[in-house]
């Protein structure tokens, strides 16, 4: 089977796919990559529907590919060098037997992530390949990667399995805006009036308590009216909760699934992504809008999905060829088509 | 039976039920959920049920929010005539004191009474499962007797066993995986609460009960050999 050796792993890699679904009612988080249109877009450049994708963090990993592969570099801006020359992120890449792929620390953004065509030989667990770091499982034996690991991906590809694909620029994210919508609710029935506007008007910054499973911010004290307790309840990935010293806490990929805090207000789910890209130190503000405006923004994303599919049967490889018909010369370009 | 709709996110709606923490109203819970279960409803993709809530995640794309709450409507609606299961007890065979239980000693003394007294108290009744959370498979259970109500620990420990069996405030539960805490522990059973190898990986749901029986130490390294078996198909 095709192999690739982790030369190495940079400080947090892990493999991650959309999540583990199904067993929320019974305390499990879902894990899953923390941006999940990076994650989505990776693997279809590669013509993967969900597969467990590598989720770098800050730093990349640095890869010897024992075979030839097909990958996708998304997410967080860095430098990517194949063999020390640079490539390009958003697109599909051919990786030749014995080159090295290493990305550099991120310049904007902190998250990256690396598909390969056909994904990783790894078992399921529930349902899933993505790791959950505090219980140990999934992924890569449940731990994160290390220097020295030898990763297995499904099946061999040949030239004739590449099709180039590349997300248009005007769809790439950008993870320098520091605007997070959220749609209020549904304890913000739970606060002062001041409480919200500062929650709404006021700077948040992230704090160093910022990890897969959730951001601590720093900013203006959110005042309740009446106590930040509430029986427990399932808390849904986005939400904002908000303990007794006012200081909002952003739940994320690896959230518990339930807990006794009110919730002010929940990220929208094309914005949870930017705060997945957001380091210790960034700051963001808060804006309110309505549940419709928040699903149509959700629903647009299925129209770049379907745009990077249709890239499907784009023309690949290219020959030239000249040729000379009734002595006139011709340049003739031969390409292959690749469903 | 009254409920309300509630906004939570742009893909979550928390449907709620009367504020309070009571049998009869995790009761009304555990119907809904079994209602909106039973009708796989196009576009709902998780339920997760707690003390007087359920929070449901689902798909914009495939159902509007209006669309969803009429159709929950209807099932809350027509609740009575829907036949529901009898919730399961499930019984957690359990080692009590020494050094299965090393605050078993403290728990009896706190409150005036024997060690044995502690255990027959603590097995007597049958608790019920309001939900599940905070770990993978921790249970949230009520009606524990306030005669073995003990605080807990000052300071917590950074290693707790999984299948410990604690006691904090008037709370029982026990710990499906090794993590830190600070309950007062009581005993311990040799049972997976969690094991992600096994289908289902859970042993108990929201809405059963769970009754401890008490076991000798022989009993629980016989049935932990017998766990070990099924563990191994992790590796086959």
């Amino acid at each position: 089977m095709p192999k690739l050796l982790v030369q190495d792993s940079g400080p947090l890699t892990t493999v991650q796919d959309r999540g583990r679904f199904g067993y929320q009612k019974f305390g499990m988080p879902t894990a899953g990559a923390m941006d999940k249109f990076s994650y989505k877009i990776a693997n279809l450049l590669v013509g993967n529907k969900e597969e467990g994708v590598l989720e770098y963090t800050y730093n990349g990993p640095k890869l010897k590919f024992e075979q030839d592969a097909i990958i996708a570099v998304t997410g967080a801006k860095s430098e990517v060098k194949l063999n020390g020359k640079n490539i390009k992120m958003w697109q599909s890449q051919y990786i030749k037997k014995g080159d090295i792929l290493q990305i550099l620390p991120s310049q904007k953004g902190l998250r990256g992530y690396i598909a390969f065509k056909s994904g990783f030989n790894l078992p399921e667990t529930m349902g899933s390949k993505s790791t959950y770091l505090r219980a140990d499982l999934g992924g890569y034996e449940g731990r994160k990667l290390e220097n020295g690991d030898v990763l297995e991906i499904n099946n061999e590809v040949t030239k004739k399995n590449y099709t180039f694909k590349s997300l248009e620029k005007a769809y790439r994210p950008d993870f320098s805006k520091n605007k997070i919508r959220v749609i209020m609710g549904p304890q913000d029935d739970y606060f002062t009036k001041s409480g919200i506007s500062k929650f709404l008007e006021g700077e948040f910054k992230v704090s160093n308590q910022a990890d897969r499973m959730g951001y601590r911010l720093e900013g203006p004290k959110i005042e309740h009216e009446d106590g930040a307790d509430i029986i427990s309840e399932g808390i849904a990935e986005g939400s904002i909760q908000v303990a007794g010293n006012g200081k909002p806490i952003i739940m994320l990929a690896d959230r518990q699934t339930t807990g006794g805090y009110t919730k002010i207000a929940t990220v929208i789910t094309v914005d949870i992504d930017l705060v997945s890209q957001k380091k210790p130190g960034d700051l963001m503000f808060f804006e309110k809008i309505d549940l419709k405006s928040a699903q149509k923004l959700l629903n647009k994303r299925k129209e770049i999905y379907k745009s990077i599919k249709k890239q499907n049967r784009e023309l690949t490889d290219s020959k030239h060829y000249n040729i000379k018909i009734n002595g006139e010369k011709h340049e003739v370009e031969l390409r292959e088509i690749i469903q | 039976m009254q409920i309300k709709y509630k906004v939570a996110g742009d893909s979550a709606l928390l449907i709620e039920f009367e504020n309070k923490i009571a049998p009869e109203i995790n009761n009304e819970v555990r119907k809904m959920y079994l209602a909106i279960k039973n009708k796989e409803i196009c576009g709902v993709e998780e339920l997760i049920p707690a003390y007087c809530s359920i929070l449901l995640l689902y798909k914009p794309i495939e159902i509007t929010k209006s669309k969803l709450v009429e159709k929950l409507n209807t099932l809350k609606n027509n609740l009575e005539k829907f036949n529901i299961e009898k919730p399961d007890v499930i019984e957690i065979p359990t080692v009590y004191g020494g050094e299965y239980g090393p605050d078993l000693d403290y728990v009896a003394e706190y409150n005036n009474l024997s060690k044995n007294e502690v255990i027959e108290i603590h097995a007597q009744r049958k608790y019920l499962v309001y939900m599940l959370g905070f770990t993978p498979g921790f249970v949230y259970v009520g009606g524990m007797s306030e005669k073995i109500a003990t605080p807990r620990l000052d300071k917590p420990r950074e290693k707790i066993n999984k299948g410990s069996v604690g006691i904090a405030g008037s709370q029982t539960g026990i710990y499906p995986i090794d993590s830190p805490g600070g309950w007062r522990l009581i005993g311990r059973t040799p049972l997976n609460l969690f094991n992600p190898f096994r289908e289902p990986p859970f042993l108990v749901k929201a809405g059963d009960y769970i009754k401890f029986k008490k076991i000798s130490e022989d009993k629980f390294e016989k049935i932990k050999k017998e766990k070990a078996k099924i563990g191994r198909v992790k590796n086959a």
